[in-house]
């Protein structure tokens, strides 16, 4: 029976799934089933980081918004003249501000340490930010006056949006380096409180820099990523119209979950890839190194391993990963909406699937993902059912209405008193570590 | 070039609201410094704590409204705080009773608590939700401003107003004494002596026969009602609204490590440097410099070096800082 005991636990998760398609509709179930996977590969990506190398981030909600801005990069619809208006120039304002770093960087280096250095230096940092902002500024501004209720921004390359994918991760990993070149190595508290910020400020700016993703207006129409076409056309398609029709099917339902299980399909391949490679890794001597540098420290970099280079590795492919996984859930949402990033969705939800399936554990991470990820959305239609159910024999009036209100907070708590139960009972996890 | 003018602005733009957000920083840096010093792990739920704490004082304000009761110029909530502090302490206690107990029984690594905490904050966040809702609240009442603008005005001539709310007054007052007693409590009582003796070395204050659960429990009682004052503070200068503590984590953990996680002195130094950076960064400096240079000077910026939405990018740049050149902070905390 134990040797199955994950083969149940995975029936168990589908038949959550099955039973919303019927009872529900499959149209939702898909939904759900499609979020859940990009929050499994999330999860691998957080199993990665604390689950090897007991690495914990806070800074999740980051790494999934600059995913989401890969997708603005690559695929959003080209703005010629708003590029031509200030597209170089901001450009040269970026990389101005790369080099300026660097210099500070390299001065630190060479100069001699002591108060005159870092007076200099503070110095050298404010007069370089003004001159970045000289710069930067009326590019912007020259920007966003183009058409603002339509565009104001510099647009995209207008290319598939499966191109933004790879592009996601490495925007994130390139952020994880930096953060993981300054927080990585001190007290472990560090990480936690610096990746928080990091996360905020990502979204921060992509809440307020109209120039780059219009902020808050939002950015619509992204192209679907390969192959998967819009239900417009496929509704006009007689390939897909003739079956369908001898199935006896409504094409316009057809055509949705048609899309939805060509996501599915795409979504899962990526997992399975991503699982196989990482079970490969965690079975190499790769693997075990990393485990015995996150199990004792000491004797690890006794042993002559680099536990800080290791550290900086693992937490760069993990952000990587959950990258990779912002950028496809913008792909398939096909918009971007700066406002959504909140750190409760996309930081300590994922936290609670790793912890909840099992950290360092792949399979618990997936499982996790599936279960949390149902759980989290299928409240929405489940709280207001459960709560109507119970306040039925209540007369209406404030007292009823602010429980069903309440309906809707249901979820943090819950999540917050599943994380406690799992961490105090089964720290583990339901798929422990081997 | 008008100086007074200049440095009326200044202080009207800058230092008064400096001080009073450094103070309500304060009271929240305290208690997560404390916590860290005592139980050593970063709070994240600390945020949500206040929030909690503040959402009471709210309803026990409304209460006290609704009986026709006030504190006349000043705000009703004062007469609630009271109340609210002892529901936060029971939160506060409970809470380390049914959870962190545990751990700390169990010597658990200090992340496991720090994500432990994490699941706290999000049962409070929920408490929060479910109790006042997300909506904004304002609940301040009584005298609004403790120096009207334009009676300064009249009294002094001046081109340029100066305004201190009643609040930030409160906050400045509230900050002071509450360190007043905290640090009169941590030098010269027993319990304060051994709490701080308990924060240096954990097994010499065992052998010296402290009682460590009394010493948790003290540090808990102080850091609940530090966070129910700071929130209840932060809510009446800028009106409440639950979600806003979490953003508050950040300028606080920047606030406690510049200061040296762990000392008291620190965090409260910190909370004001923290808070004026923020204040000098996102302030639009226009007005100041326009009496002091030629009107034809300054073109059409706003002389911002930041915009006010990335006042968390400030807190989180002299984190940074500190981490790089000084992890031990300015006073040397852990």
């Amino acid at each position: 029976m134990a040797q199955y005991r994950n083969l149940w636990l995975f029936a168990g998760v589908a038949l959550l799934f099955i039973l919303t398609g019927v009872l529900q509709s499959w149209n939702l179930s898909l939904n759900i089933l499609n979020l859940a996977l990009l929050s499994c590969i999330m999860a691998v990506g957080v199993n990665i980081q604390w689950g090897y190398a007991g690495l914990f981030s806070t800074g999740i909600v980051g790494s999934v918004a600059l995913g989401g801005l890969a997708v603005v990069l690559i695929s959003a619809k080209p703005v010629p003249e708003g590029w031509s208006a200030g597209g170089p120039r901001i450009f040269g304002a970026l990389v101005f501000a790369a080099l300026a770093i660097a210099l500070a960087v390299w001065l630190y280096r060479k100069l001699k340490p002591g108060s005159t250095r870092a007076l200099a230096l503070v110095l050298y940092l404010i007069v370089a930010f003004f001159i970045y902002r000289t710069i930067l500024d009326p590019a912007v501004i020259a920007v966003e006056s183009n058409n603002p209720a339509q565009a104001g921004n510099i647009g995209g390359l207008g290319l598939n949006s499966l191109l933004s994918w790879p592009v996601g991760a490495a925007l994130a990993a390139a952020a994880a380096w930096v953060i993981g070149k300054i927080a990585l190595g001190l007290r472990e508290d560090y990480l936690a409180i610096a990746t928080l910020g990091i996360a905020e400020i990502i979204v921060t700016v992509m809440r307020n820099e109209d120039w780059l993703d219009r902020g808050v207006k939002n950015l619509i129409d992204f192209s679907r990523p390969w192959p998967v076409p819009k239900e417009v056309d496929l509704q006009l398609n007689p390939t897909f119209l003739e079956p369908v029709a001898s199935l006896g099917l409504d094409p316009v339902t057809a055509s949705t979950i048609m899309v939805k299980l060509l996501y599915a399909t795409m979504f899962g391949l990526v997992l399975v890839v991503l699982v196989w490679g990482c079970e490969r890794a965690l079975n190499s001597p790769w693997g075990r190194m990393v485990r015995a540098i996150r199990d004792n420290e000491i004797s690890s970099a006794a042993m002559g391993k680099d536990v800080k280079f290791r550290h900086l590795q693992i937490f760069i492919i993990g952000s990587a990963v959950v990258g990779l996984a912002g950028a496809m859930m913008t792909s398939m949402e096909g918009q971007l909406t700066p406002p959504s990033y909140l750190p409760l969705r996309f930081t300590f939800l994922i936290w609670v699937m790793v912890i909840v399936g099992g950290s360092g554990n792949n399979w618990g991470s997936i499982l996790g993902g599936l279960l949390i990820g149902w759980l989290y959305l299928a409240v929405e239609f489940l709280g207001p059912q459960v709560m109507n159910a119970i306040t039925a024999g209540l007369p209406s009036g404030g007292l009823k209405d602010h429980l069903q209100d309440t309906a809707a907070h249901m979820r943090l708590l819950t999540l917050g008193i599943v994380l406690l139960l799992v961490l105090r009972f089964a720290p583990k996890g339901l798929i422990p570590e081997k | 070039m008008d100086i007074l003018n200049a440095l009326v602005a200044f202080l009207n733009f800058v230092v008064v609201p400096g001080l009073a957000y450094g103070s309500q920083l304060a009271l929240g840096a305290l208690g997560i410094t404390l916590i860290f010093s005592v139980l050593r792990f970063s709070n994240f739920a600390h945020g949500d704590t206040m929030a909690f704490g503040t959402a009471f004082v709210i309803l026990f304000t409304w209460w006290f409204q609704s009986m026709g009761i006030t504190a006349g110029p000043l705000p009703t909530a004062l007469l609630a705080l009271p109340l609210g502090i002892l529901v936060t302490i029971a939160m506060v206690l409970a809470t380390d009773r049914v959870v962190y107990r545990f751990y700390r029984k169990q010597r658990a690594k200090p992340i496991i608590v720090v994500i432990v905490s994490t699941g706290v904050m999000f049962v409070m966040n929920g408490l929060v939700r479910m109790i006042i809702g997300t909506s904004e609240q304002n609940f301040s009442d009584g005298q609004r401003m403790l120096l009207n603008p334009q009676d300064f005005k009249a009294a002094t001539g001046l081109a340029e107003p100066l305004a201190i709310k009643t609040t930030q007054a409160l906050s400045v007052a509230a900050a002071v004494l509450c360190c007043i007693a905290l640090f009169w409590f941590l030098q010269k009582t027993r319990t304060g002596k051994s709490m701080r003796a308990y924060s240096d070395n954990e097994d010499l204050a065992l052998l010296s026969g402290i009682n460590p659960e009394r010493v948790v429990m003290i540090t808990w009682i102080i850091a609940g009602a530090l966070a129910c004052i700071a929130g209840s503070l932060y809510g009446l200068d800028k009106s409440y609204r639950g979600i806003v503590y979490f953003s508050l984590l950040m300028p606080m953990f920047a606030a406690a490590v510049v200061g040296g996680l762990g000392s008291p002195v620190g965090a409260v130094v910190g909370s004001f440097i923290v808070a004026f950076s923020e204040l000098i960064v996102t302030s639009a400096w226009k007005k100041i410099f326009g009496y002091l240079v030629p009107a034809d000077w300054l073109g059409d910026g706003l002389y911002q070096a930041l915009s006010t939405d990335y006042k968390v990018a400030v807190s989180f740049s002299i984190l940074i800082m500190v981490l790089l050149f000084r992890p031990q902070g300015i006073f040397g905390g852990k």
